[in-house]
């Protein structure tokens, strides 16, 4: 167990350290930042003096070891538009971010899993009905196009929810829905195809055939098994939403990295770039394993591997 | 000769599966006895219906069947109206079923231990954890597995398939049930296991006076540890009786076929005659006797009209072949001391 721990570990710096460099070389392909940084008037030796005290006449490989070593100290360099550390700008971005992507995989997780059990169990019941049309509605546009048709019906004809903003519940709830509704219908649609092959498995036959009473042959004996690869599949759910989450952060003007991420691009703001990217290489990578260990921890197989 | 009562004795049991090709009859008027202390082989080919019918008799089918008709009269109770509730009390405590693939019958996420104290923990009430331990390296022990107790918080993949199968007996036999039904236990297993697994099973009847169900279609395993034999074709049983007298005087045409195409020392370094044909599928089963289009003595009859039982000896020999009397009277021409000796 340990001996897999420590792999997983060293898999997971690795592949840190690779989107680092990815992030690294396509932000100083895409443009100069001392054109932006400095007003339209300013002369070709003005960039380049601003270049050289920032480092970015040296060698692309300097620049990345310098980077790296940087990096080791928690130092991502500051932030030409907000005049201080990138790393703290990303981190106050990072908060709403996680509440929005957390809740909005929370529901996910609470409504697919329960309801794609009870439409395996009850194959073609009312459930299971339910449970397609609710799938085909969560998936048939993606979540910016959701948060549009949201904001157009809760906000403007309703007046339930604000149209956007950050700080109280009612701010969270579209934005929490647009992105939740999406991962619980891929969840949901897993959970049942996963739990309907379990259930014809020949271990839950013997489980029939020695008499285990049926909640427990569901909830043990096939739950268990079926959510292997829902499991996997969650933590993947993870990923897509912080992707997700940059348009419907966008959409309702919520605080979070997506919408960071979209102004420091567009302003070649790339020390905040680059620390954004950095930050959510290490929550995704942390993720992974968190989600590896619980994989050991229910899956003998894996365990004694 | 003094009557012993079957155990289990299904009357006419019919299975309808859901399938692609639509609804069809898997088990079709299918009746079978199966005595304490003996074991009744169940022959077919794959498709024939041996294990439906087994899954139909515990209540075990699949979403897509429905047991449409007949009774199972278990130790006086007919299984077929009981609740999923009354079978789950029934089905590991007084019926076993050992199933054919023992690499994939055990559930990988569970010791092996839980998976046999389970047993003892619906049935019996046991919550005790020493108690309940105990009683699992009793029943591995009972099954011939070493170090039981050591092997008791194993998974199930670090043990080969004659282990898991013998852990699946276990499981079976762990509360001394009086009915086993074994479809194909051995089929998965290497040749030398396969011995192994069919004495163990023999030496667990004997200690408890069980009655078993063997679902084969190995013949000579069949002849070897079996006491009666009921041959399916076509989701119907076609003859059944003692094994010895089934064997030694095949009536049914398909059982005549069968033996036929088994190689034994007296047609040793001759050609083996197959039947002709393919057994029908199910969507296409014929009205009449389902072996008509590739028996070799069908008349218009028999493709028109499903044959009656015809029984002898008190009823424990049956064909159902409307051809039956004809070829026991020439029988008897030929060899008439050997027929009046029954």
């Amino acid at each position: 167990m340990l001996n897999y721990l420590l792999r997983r570990l060293g898999q997971s710096a690795v592949t840190v350290l690779l989107v680092t460099l990815i992030i690294f070389v396509i932000i100083r392909l895409i443009g100069d930042p001392t054109h932006l940084m400095l007003p339209p008037e300013a002369t070709e030796a003005d960039r380049q003096l601003l270049r050289v005290q920032m480092g970015l006449d040296r060698p692309i490989v300097v620049q990345y070891g310098m980077y790296l070593l940087d990096l080791l100290r928690a130092d991502l360099g500051v932030s030409y538009r907000f005049s201080r550390a990138a790393l703290g700008v990303v981190i106050e971005a990072l908060g709403p971010t996680l509440i929005l992507t957390t809740s909005a995989l929370l529901l996910a997780v609470v409504i697919g899993i329960p309801l794609g059990v009870l439409s395996a169990v009850r194959r073609d019941g009312p459930v299971d009905q339910f449970a397609k049309i609710f799938a085909v509605m969560g998936q048939a546009a993606p979540p910016f196009l959701f948060s549009l048709l949201y904001i157009k019906l809760f906000s403007i004809h309703l007046g339930w929810f604000p149209t956007g903003g950050y700080g109280r519940v009612s701010n969270l709830i579209l934005p929490m829905l647009a992105l939740g509704w999406y991962s619980a219908a891929g969840i949901m649609r897993l959970t049942r195809s996963s739990m309907i092959e379990v259930l014809d498995s020949e271990y839950i036959k013997l489980a029939r055939i020695k008499g285990v009473p049926q909640r427990a042959i569901v909830y043990r004996h096939a739950l268990r098994n079926a959510l292997l690869p829902v499991i996997t599949f969650t933590a993947l759910q993870f990923g897509i939403l912080m992707g997700g989450a940059v348009s419907v952060e966008f959409v309702f003007a919520w605080p979070g990295v997506g919408r960071l991420m979209l102004d420091s691009i567009s302003n070649l703001d790339y020390t905040v770039v680059q620390a954004a990217v950095t930050i959510g290489a290490l929550l995704f990578t942390t993720i992974n394993l968190i989600v590896d260990v619980i994989y050991a921890m229910i899956d003998p197989r894996i365990r004694y591997a | 000769m003094t009557v012993i009562e079957p155990i289990l004795e299904a009357r006419n049991l019919t299975t309808m599966l859901r399938g692609r090709a639509g609804v069809v009859t898997a088990v079709d008027n299918v009746s079978l006895s199966v005595y304490p202390g003996r074991t009744l082989a169940l022959v077919g080919e794959s498709g024939s219906g041996k294990s439906i019918t087994c899954l139909s008799m515990l209540g075990l089918l699949p979403s897509s069947g429905k047991l449409v008709a007949g009774e199972v009269l278990f130790k006086g109770r007919d299984l077929a109206k009981l609740s999923q509730r009354e079978l789950e009390d029934i089905r590991g405590r007084e019926i076993g079923m050992i199933l054919q693939d023992a690499m994939t019958s055990l559930n990988p996420l569970f010791t092996i231990g839980y998976q046999i104290e389970e047993v003892f923990r619906y049935h019996q009430g046991i919550r005790d954890r020493r108690e309940l331990r105990r009683r699992a390296v009793e029943v591995l022990e009972k099954v011939k597995i070493p170090a039981a107790a050591e092997r008791l918080d194993s998974y199930p993949f670090q043990f080969s398939g004659g282990m898991r199968q013998r852990v699946s007996i276990a499981i079976n036999v762990a509360l001394s049930p009086d009915l086993l039904i074994c479809d194909e236990p051995t089929t998965a297993l290497d040749v030398t296991v396969q011995l192994q697994i069919l004495r163990l099973l023999g030496e667990l009847q004997r200690q408890n006076n069980m009655a078993v169900v063997f679902v084969t279609h190995d013949l000579h395993m069949a002849a070897q540890f079996c006491d009666d034999v009921a041959i399916m074709y076509g989701g119907r049983v076609v003859e059944s009786g003692p094994i010895r007298e089934v064997f030694d005087n095949p009536v049914h045409p398909y059982t005549v076929g069968l033996l036929g195409a088994l190689p034994t020392l007296e047609n040793f370094g001759r050609r083996l005659v197959a039947i002709p044909g393919q057994q029908p599928a199910l969507s296409t089963i014929p009205t009449g006797c389902r072996f008509a289009a590739r028996c070799p003595s069908a008349m218009d009859q028999c493709r028109e009209q499903y044959p009656d039982w015809f029984e002898w000896n008190g009823g424990s020999r049956r064909v159902a072949c409307w051809r039956t009397e004809e070829r026991l009277h020439a029988a008897m021409a030929r060899a008439p001391a050997e027929v009046e000796h029954e």
